[in-house]
């Protein structure tokens, strides 16, 4: 889960993280409001987005007064913003955050990451702050610093000092500097984050070492434990199918392809993906409707499909383990008997029992189409999303 | 010969009083498989399907011998689980649960390492389907009539996606030595290239085949050391060529975040090394086939 950049500061500076004076508005009025209540000559605003990018998209403005910011405040609440992290829709912008503006000596890039290479938490950090990552990693790979943290002891004073000593800070910040390498780690290690990014990090002209943004990622999967995290998500940032498909315990993502998919276990749903694109077609979605695929599931699966207006035809794919095909083909049955589906449904049953459930499919009576490889599933679903599309312009 | 698990192989089952569990001990038991015991704090002195409840995972390693152990335990305690099989002295342990924290996980291996390699456990999963040795013994959730018995040795992160393999092969009357799940978490206990270090010097595998997906560089890692270490044939699938960068798509660890992690890369990578790449997922089986 991600969280937005006035909330990550909030976090890291519970844990001893510096953040320059900021306050958040939902309003230009109150944004104006805010600068002037937290005083000084310069302000920045900055669109709460769960994206990268934003500078450069125009969510970020440097103000010299109530007009600039008012200004941009109404260039932004209500807009959506399109970054290179965002896809061509945009995520819309409906909080902003005030900022006073600090006079900037040096930029750092530091990040906290899962590294699944050596399995720890690992911290990377480049004096080449201000660029995103993936450029420092392209253009001066030499300037990045890693350290990897033992589990059992955690960060240790010592592997702060090397990081910022490598990263050429001077000896009187060394202090400042563990104090928030240790507090973005404690914050990272105890409230189950998965990534922690200050870019950039700055040091001050008056000697200061502060987050000038921050972006934190959570663990879904420890999102038990943390309710107070849990409580600062933000549905207005992510795709309304993803949310209403996780409320529902399915796990979905949708893509811009017009064949819907509907299978069970994830690793099965990208391989049917994958045969659907070789077979000329392009997948609309990801749905891992889990191992169970219980009538249940299979009717709130094509409940979800069916809502992406551009489907025009669904292919589902179950290998019946534990389940046998019987049963499963019982809940396709029931679900199109429940679920209004227009468009051309394509059935592939695999595993136990199979003879029996391709029995039911072809009694009910229903315009299931039915296959019994991978390969014919997907080619005959892109047939059937050509044919479908050919009938439509002919109406028309 | 198989790896890790044998038809005189003495399991365990944690957390066996749950429903899924008590289920799938029935499905084990009808396999064949030798699951001398279940554990679950607090009710010591009962029995499933038989089969002896212990209080705690050493008193039940004391009391039967068990060798391995199948992790059913919810995820906010499946962790301390893993731990608890690790201390009593179990050798091989699989954990099905799907959903315990990354940061448990960090945790878990690193109690792992604090034995000493003669007596350390063995983990796979977590988030996985289990391993089966087909014709001995079964520990996990899988459908064992889909496998034959034979020299095919499988490793896959994907539970279903590893049935479909199973059943492709089949179809064509090969059989599989051992399928290892090693799970679709970011962090897990066994990568590809531990177990292809077991299938390797196991006399009854003479094939391999792998089944990946994208993210995490445990591929990579594989393509390395089949190039230096195995012997064997091994052919490769790898499921994601059309996910998107940066989403995680179903499995926690099945997201796309660096260099070299997506389908195409890992293709390219394996195929690098010498291993045989099926292009699609519906001939895996034949291309396994062709290399036998």
């Amino acid at each position: 889960m991600d969280i937005h950049e006035y909330q990550a500061k909030e976090v890291l500076n519970n844990f001893g993280v510096e953040i320059p004076a900021g306050a958040l508005a939902y309003s230009p009025e109150q944004a104006t409001y805010r600068a002037r209540e937290m005083g000084g000559e310069k302000w920045v605003v900055k669109a709460q987005v769960h994206a990268g990018g934003r500078g450069k998209a125009g969510g970020v403005k440097l103000c010299d007064n109530d007009h600039d910011i008012q200004a941009a405040c109404e260039g932004m609440f209500g807009k959506k913003l399109v970054t290179h992290q965002t896809g061509p829709e945009g995520i819309g912008i409906y909080r902003v955050y005030v900022e006073a503006a600090v006079p900037i000596d040096r930029e750092i890039y530091l990040g906290f990451v899962l590294d699944r290479t050596s399995q720890r938490i690992m911290i990377v950090a480049s004096a080449e702050g201000g660029m995103e990552i993936e450029d420092i990693s392209a253009n001066k790979p030499e300037s990045i610093v890693r350290s990897t943290v033992e589990p059992a002891v955690g960060l240790r004073d010592f592997q702060a000092r090397e990081i910022s000593f490598k990263l050429g800070i001077e000896p009187s910040l060394t202090q400042s500097m563990v104090r928030t390498l240790q507090g973005c780690y404690r914050a990272f290690r105890e409230l189950d984050a998965t990534m922690v990014e200050i870019n950039p990090l700055v040091i001050t002209g008056d000697g200061r070492v502060l987050a000038l943004d921050a972006k934190m990622t959570f663990d879904d999967n420890a999102l038990f434990r943390h309710p107070q995290i849990s409580e600062l998500r933000d549905k207005s940032q992510e795709d309304p199918r993803e949310s209403r498909a996780a409320d529902r315990g399915l796990s979905y993502v949708g893509l811009e392809g017009n064949i819907g998919c509907i299978v069970n276990g994830a690793g099965l749903a990208m391989a049917t993906m994958d045969t659907i694109k070789l077979a000329g077609g392009e997948p609309a979605n990801f749905l891992d409707i889990g191992g169970g695929a219980t009538p249940e599931r299979v009717a709130k699966a094509f409940r979800l499909v069916m809502s992406d207006k551009n489907v025009q035809a669904v292919l589902v794919n179950i290998f019946a383990g534990i389940n046998r095909c019987d049963w499963v083909a019982e809940g396709v049955v029931q679900a199109l008997k429940e679920v209004q589906v227009d468009v051309p449904v394509i059935v592939r049953l695999a595993g136990t029992n199979v003879e029996e459930g391709q029995k039911i499919l072809a009694k009910s009576g229903l315009p299931i189409i039915r296959a019994t490889t991978l390969m014919e599933a997907a080619e005959r679903s892109v047939s059937a999303w050509r044919s479908d599309k050919s009938l439509n312009l002919k109406a028309v | 010969m198989s790896i890790y698990l044998d038809r005189d192989t003495r399991v365990i089952v944690q957390g066996i009083t749950g429903r899924m569990a008590q289920f799938h001990t029935k499905d084990m038991l009808d396999y064949g498989t030798n699951v001398v015991g279940g554990v679950v704090p607090g009710k010591g002195g009962e029995s499933v399907h038989g089969v002896p409840v212990f209080d705690t995972v050493k008193e039940a390693v004391e009391v039967t011998k068990a060798q391995a152990s199948l992790v059913f335990v919810p995820p906010p305690f499946a962790a301390d689980s893993i731990m608890e099989a690790a201390d009593a002295g179990i050798s091989y342990c699989v954990c099905i649960t799907d959903g315990i924290p990354a940061q448990d996980m960090i945790q878990v291996k690193r109690y792992m390492m604090r034995y000493p390699k003669e007596r350390r456990m063995v983990l796979t999963g977590p988030n996985c389907a289990g391993t089966i040795s087909p014709g001995k013994a079964m520990l996990g959730i899988m459908p064992g009539h889909i496998f034959l018995q034979g020299n095919v040795g499988i490793v896959g992160r994907s539970g279903t996606l590893g049935y479909e393999a199973a059943a492709q092969l089949k179809e064509r009357g090969i059989g599989v030595s051992t399928s290892v799940g090693i799970g679709g978490d970011p962090i897990n206990g066994s990568s590809f290239r531990d177990i292809l270090e077991q299938f390797e010097n196991d006399e009854d595998t003479h094939v391999i085949a792998m089944i990946g997906e994208i993210g995490g560089p445990q591929e990579a890692e594989a393509a390395a050391y089949i190039q230096e270490h195995v012997s064997k044939p091994v052919v490769a699938y790898v499921a994601g060529l059309t996910a998107p960068k940066g989403r995680t798509m179903g499995h926690a660890g099945a997201i796309i975040s660096a260099f070299g992690e997506s389908a195409s890369e890992k293709v390219e990578i394996l195929s690098a090394a010498g291993v045989t790449v099926a292009e699609n997922p519906a001939v895996i089986g034949q291309t396994i086939a062709g290399v036998m």
